[in-house]
């Protein structure tokens, strides 16, 4: 491994082959059909000739003498009895034909008309840098005039029949045009012509879109594989070149033989059948080539096209060494950048080291642990190149002794090497961060629950990817850009994207609610959990015993010099705010780094809440600081909410039969309601709404009375019937997890179930399920479910409720092709654009797409939620603060 | 958002040393920023020597959150508004604003306006009234009258065949025509502009139009049939429907169409022409031009994921809106457009339709200079973004031995 590139690809330049190139690059003119001899042995001349290149280990190459991964492979080069179309040409050598002369084959366009074309082509060319398409086809329509300007002759029509037969439409009826006459009348074309047709003639003359010498690629890109029983298996490939081959030597001989002409032109249909297929067994129009199973073959064109073409699987994505990928689950104890990785995979991931006077002896004793210790050394190379695989090695001692500078070795990966994490779909940048590893027992890769928003990671079996890098430039930007720290930030909104999710949002509503005390025990305990090694403040409690607000075991890991505001989660949105004296504790307000009032919750904590703390104090104090605040809070979260405990089951949703009885109450109210407006839409008196008919108005009325019913219900339920320790009122109101509605649909009703949009309304004719009478448009025909999920659902109800989740279910599979293809287009179309150093945001080719990045050339991902400064901060902080001070 | 144009206004009360500072400011920042110090500096009643730091450490954070040389905005900017497409709903139909009408958002508005559809699946616009008709629902309504389109189909009582006499039959509705304001005479004169002044007789005292069809077959009649029906009256053409509506927020009265018609709509005496618009990008790019275009692409794209709750910075969308529009032309996210017309030969056979792009290239002989991504992944070098873009090498030479 070089660090300096030693040469660079600077273009690819693109053009036809000549027949002469062909020959000239070939190693072997292929002659017969055969592959093999009785031997097993390639036979000369044959396509598996061994002067194409070699398949078999151990065996070296006739021409190149390299052995199997060295060998490049040669091509070899059949010599066609008759010319054969190019398929992929045949729409254009058919607009050539109509474009010129069929006498003197120039292009039928006078000299006025050419001059005037050519100035416009060399226009755009001098614009654009490429022939403008739409010169050239101007060009060839233009040209299909009836007589030549030149020679005056007439010009008969031409067609073409897909895929590559042409025919003239002489006087005396259509005659085919063979390809040898075609391939002269395009060999007569002047070089000027070719240009005003958008061909470029220095790299292809338009008779090279003819063939008459076929190169045959290399066997290793065809290779045989001998199947368990011996029996050897060609590919496709060289299946149609076998058929070449045969049909051009029977074509050749026939020729020889003066055979009649009709027999001639057969075979040579044949050859031309062949040839297509072998670039492009898709071609419509003729059956494609099949193998003796009656699978179609994998010819030319296949081979690049598609997804799992060349191009998109082999070309655009490559496969690395250096990597893991193994389930996850969480560890809170970790930090948040960092990630566990189990031993096992620890001593198989390498880093190179380079031995130097200064690490020599660290190194020889790393040498000495050996590939099968943690801590150890898989290879040793030596600075000729040559490797030493430890595993083989028995004296360690020796090889130890051996280092020198200048040797490598390739050490197992150990704690706080950086490691790249990886899970897909890689959607955002987020989606692959740097990480420290630290290497643990067991077989998961453990990470952070705080990293779980960016990756979209949860631990239901979910599997992720580990990559090690391996040079300095890697591993540094992994470090400077990577890290995930410095990816709490979101490019997409100017918001941190890493937070506290679920129990930790619990934990923290919990701790930070006015009426939590702790003993200094529990408080010694919570803040050693954390990492906390300052002095305790005064408590806020004294007698009878001291006792610390949660508030204050918070304050204390919250940077000193933070002042922010915000409001939490469960804001009431009063008309006027009532600031400190919030009746909800929803003001939250910190000083100096200390948390003054407010509950802190799913908008002061949590993970893609913009302007909340952790993104003010990465604004504020910089990512690291951010850092440790995670980590700490983490942990301090975590031994707070073991300690109290926390956990619901059915019993939190039980509630009192007279709080049923009311629910009950207003269900059937509401119901009554619906018959109320059917019976009203039945006698045609519902007044309709504008636009609207008057079925649509009913059920719009049906929707709206039928979601207000679960609306009431579950209001009444949580207002005046739940108690405010109720661990799923308590997640619901701290924003960890569920909502009012499902509270609501646990407790009270579940609710109408739709499927586009409307009350289920399909199944049986005029009616949803046998068991009601057609037409019957009721709430509960039409899918509403009355029950709670703890009362549980009744077997119409059930069968609603599973339409609705199917719905669900078959969205979200449509959703994500869908959207991935639009991810991948704008990818696609939006990759090359790049900020430049004088600010303009440019494409590959130079052309400026933006002046400014968003007018104002402000990176969204250091930005302030958009906003390019925080004016009002600034004042605070360097006029307001200094104004008191002077007071 | 940005959209809007920033108007600059000279505020009078700003003059001297601070004017020469704020001028500074803008000159070193942007305008937006400006206008917001100036509103502060009058909310906090700021001193010349604190605007003085206060400006300096504008600028300060500023040139700090400037985006850097090299950076791939592109792809963030693909990414942040890819990356939410798969939070969004499916539902193709929301109600926008008004109870009556059916917008398409969602992931698949979202799909229609990167491929630059030439006809939004819903094509709706929203008119604003003048300050004369904005108030009354009277008056907004009769600006509606004006604009929604009439057809044969809607003053008749009936439209049918005569097989016995080869005729078609209009019979105008009365009561439909003095509502619709529309006068028998003008369907009439329509009716035959159509079909040809020979063969259509018209009774007003009946409210008939006849029209000779001689020696069509059925078929044809049938099909004629229906054309008569949609033969346009009166109003702008593709308006089928208007909904009027209070804006809350505004307290005015808001037109809202199904069906879009910019250029006729804004001729129409009554409308706001300042603040109409439609989601026909199309549309807008014709008849305002393509900064307009630019503009509508971002507003349309921006409403689609706000109204689903994501959180995606203008930028990003700004910069894709600029790339669809910046050759003068609306061109799409794909095949048919940015990513077909690349330059790189490689970069559009890596993306769709590898072989063709091959074969052309081959035939033109064009040379592929590797400037791309793609391409340079491809041939396996580094990417020239990011960190790819500094092309400065360093050449590891080993220190001498240590002085022992």
């Amino acid at each position: 491994m070089s660090l300096m590139p030693t040469k660079q690809v600077e273009a690819i330049e693109f053009g036809l082959m000549t027949p002469d190139t062909i020959r000239k690059m070939s190693v072997a003119r292929i002659i017969t059909a055969d592959t093999y001899d009785e031997d097993g042995l390639p036979i000369t001349g044959g396509l598996m000739d061994g002067r194409l290149g070699t398949i078999e280990p151990g065996q070296r190459c006739k021409t190149c003498g390299n052995r199997v991964g060295e060998c490049p492979g040669h091509f070899g080069h059949i010599e066609l009895a008759r010319p054969v179309i190019h398929v992929g040409y045949a729409k254009l050598i058919y607009k050539i034909l109509r474009a010129t002369c069929r006498q003197c084959s120039r292009l039928k366009l006078s000299e006025e008309e050419k001059k005037e074309l050519r100035k416009r082509l060399h226009k755009t060319m001098k614009l654009f840098g490429q022939t403008e398409t739409k010169v050239v086809d101007e060009v060839l329509k233009k040209a299909r005039t009836e007589t030549c300007p030149y020679c005056e002759s007439k010009q008969n029509k031409i067609r073409l029949e897909k895929p590559t037969t042409f025919y003239e439409e002489t006087e005396e009826g259509p005659k085919k045009l063979g390809s040898l006459e075609i391939r002269e009348w395009l060999e007569k074309i002047h070089n000027e012509d070719c240009e005003l047709m958008g061909i470029n003639p220095e790299k292809a003359r338009p008779e090279w879109m003819i063939w008459t010498v076929l190169p045959v690629p290399p066997v290793v890109i065809r290779p045989s594989i001998t199947l368990e029983s011996g029996v050897r298996s060609e590919d496709d490939l060289t299946h149609k070149l076998v058929d070449i081959i045969r049909i051009n030597q029977k074509l050749r001989e026939n020729i020889e033989a003066g055979a009649p002409s009709l027999i001639v032109e057969d075979l040579w249909e044949l050859l031309q059948y062949h040839a297509t297929t072998l670039l492009d067994n898709e071609v419509s129009g003729i059956p494609p080539a099949r193998h003796r199973s009656g699978r179609a073959l994998r010819t030319l064109t296949q081979r690049l096209k598609g997804k799992e073409g060349r191009f998109r699987s082999n070309l655009s994505g490559k496969r690395v060494d250096f990597s893991a990928r193994t389930v996850i689950s969480p560890d809170p104890n970790l930090s948040i950048n960092e990630v566990g990785i189990p031993e096992e995979i620890a001593k198989i991931l390498t880093v190179p080291e380079k031995v130097t006077d200064w690490n020599i002896e660290a190194l020889k004793r790393l040498v000495l642990a050996g590939p099968a210790e943690v801590e150890g050394v898989n290879y040793v190379v030596r600075p000729d190149g040559r490797r030493i695989d430890l595993r083989f090695v028995r004296d360690k001692q020796t090889i130890a002794d051996s280092l020198e500078p200048k040797y490598i070795i390739e050490r197992h990966i150990r704690d706080g090497d950086l490691v790249l994490f990886n899970r897909q779909p890689s959607l955002h940048r987020m989606s692959i961060m740097a990480h420290m590893a630290k290497i643990m027992p067991h077989r998961t890769f453990r990470l952070n629950l705080c990293v779980c928003p960016p990756y979209n990671a949860d631990f239901d079996g979910d599997e992720m990817n580990a990559h090690i890098p391996q040079g300095g430039e890697a591993k540094a930007e992994a470090l400077e850009l990577m890290l995930v720290q410095k990816q709490i930030l979101s490019p997409r909104y100017g918001g941190p994207i890493i937070g506290a999710i679920q129990d930790y949002i619990t934990s923290a509503f919990l701790l930070s609610k006015k009426d939590t005390f702790l003993k200094k025990k529990e408080a010694c305990q919570l803040l050693l959990a954390a990492g906390y090694s300052g002095p305790l403040p005064p408590p806020e409690v004294a007698e009878p015993e001291p006792m610390w607000s949660g508030k204050q075991i918070v304050s204390l890991i919250i940077p000193k010099g933070l002042n922010m505001t915000l409001k939490a989660n469960n804001c009431r949105h009063c008309e006027t705010c009532k600031e400190e004296n919030c009746p909800y504790d929803a003001y939250v307000k910190v000083k100096d780094g200390r948390l003054i009032c407010g509950i802190l919750d799913r908008k002061t904590l949590g993970a893609q809440q913009p302007k909340n703390m952790i993104h003010r104090i990465v604004k504020e104090f910089g990512s690291d600081e951010a850092r440790r605040f995670l980590d700490s809070l983490g942990k301090l979260l975590i031994a707070f909410i073991s300690r109290h405990g926390f956990s619901m089951g059915l019993r939190d949703i039980a509630v009192l039969k007279e709080a049923q009885e009311r629910i009950r109450a207003i269900i059937e109210e509401k119901e009554k309601k619906v018959l109320v407006l059917i019976k009203s839409f039945e006698k045609r008196e519902l007044e309709r709404l504008p636009g609207r008919t008057e079925e649509e108005t009913l059920e719009m009325q049906i929707r709206q009375e039928l979601s207000d019913a679960r609306d009431t219900a579950g209001e009444v339920i949580t207002s005046e019937y739940l108690n405010p320790k109720n661990p799923i009122a308590i997640m619901a109101k701290s924003g960890a997890r569920g909502s009012a509605l499902n509270l609501a649909q646990m407790i009270a009703c579940v609710g109408q179930q739709s499927v586009r949009g409307e009350r289920i309304s399909r199944g049986y004719k005029n009616r949803t399920l046998p068991h009601f009478k057609p037409g019957d448009i009721g709430s509960k025909a039409r899918g509403f479910v009355e029950s709670s999920f703890r009362k549980g659902l009744a077997p119409i109800e059930f069968f609603f409720h599973a339409s609705g989740g199917r719905e669900g279910l078959v969205d979200t599979a449509v959703r994500t092709s869908t959207s991935g293809y639009m991810q991948r287009r704008l990818i696609n179309a939006l990759q090359d654009l790049k900020a430049e150093y004088d600010g303009t945001i440019r494409n590959a080719i130079g052309d400026i797409i933006q002046f400014k990045f968003g007018e104002d050339g402000i990176d969204p991902s250091k930005s302030d939620y958009g906003k390019a400064v925080d004016v009002d901060m600034i004042i605070e902080n360097f006029v307001l603060t200094k104004r008191k001070e002077k007071v | 958002m940005g959209s809007k144009t920033i108007q600059k206004e000279e505020n009078p009360k700003i003059e001297g040393k601070i004017k020469e500072l704020l001028d500074h400011l803008e000159k070193e920042t942007c305008i937006k920023i400006r206008l917001e110090v100036e509103d502060k500096i009058e909310k906090y009643q700021l001193s010349e020597t604190e605007i003085e730091t206060v400006i300096k450490e504008v600028i300060k954070d500023y040139k700090k959150a400037l985006v850097e040389a090299g950076e791939a905005v592109g792809i963030v900017a693909a990414q942040s508004v890819g990356e939410p497409g798969t939070q969004m709903t499916l539902r193709t139909f929301h109600y926008a604003g008004v109870a009556e009408l059916n917008v398409t958002l969602g992931l698949p508005r979202l799909i229609e306006i990167v491929d630059a559809r030439k006809n939004p699946s819903t094509p709706t616009m929203t008119i604003y009234l003048d300050e004369e008709h904005n108030n009354e629902e009277k008056k907004a309504k009769e600006v509606a009258k004006k604009l929604e389109m009439i057809t044969v189909e809607r003053v008749a009582s009936n439209v049918e065949i005569d097989i016995a006499t080869y005729q078609i039959n209009i019979k105008l509705d009365e009561k439909l025509l003095k509502d619709r304001e529309v006068t028998f005479e003008e369907v009439a004169e329509k009716v035959r502009g159509k079909m040809g002044k020979e063969k259509v007789q018209a009774n007003p005292e009946k409210f008939m139009i006849t029209i000779d069809l001689e020696g069509k077959t059925f078929g044809e009649m049938q099909k004629l049939l229906e054309k008569i029906e949609k033969i346009h009256v009166k109003g702008a053409k593709d308006i089928n429907r208007i909904v009027i509506q209070k804006d809350l927020n505004k307290g005015e009265w808001v037109l809202h169409t199904e069906g879009t018609n910019l250029p006729e709509v804004l001729r129409t005496p009554g409308v706001d022409y300042t603040r109409t618009t439609t989601n026909n990008i199309h549309e807008i790019a014709s008849t305002l031009g393509i900064e307009a275009a630019r503009n509508a692409i971002m507003r349309e794209a921006m409403h689609v994921l706000e109204e689903q709750g994501l959180n995606v910075d203008i930028r990003h969308i700004m910069l894709i809106a600029d790339l669809m529009t910046y050759t003068g032309e609306i061109r799409q996210i794909g095949r048919h457009g940015i990513s077909g017309e690349k330059e790189s030969v490689l970069a559009r056979a890596g993306f769709e339709v590898t072989v063709k792009h091959l074969l052309e290239a081959s035939i033109a002989g064009h040379i592929d200079e590797l400037k791309g991504i793609t391409e340079n992944v491809i041939v396996g070098q580094i990417v020239p973004v990011g960190t790819g873009t500094v092309e400065l090498l360093q050449i590891p030479t080993f220190s001498k031995k240590p002085k022992e």
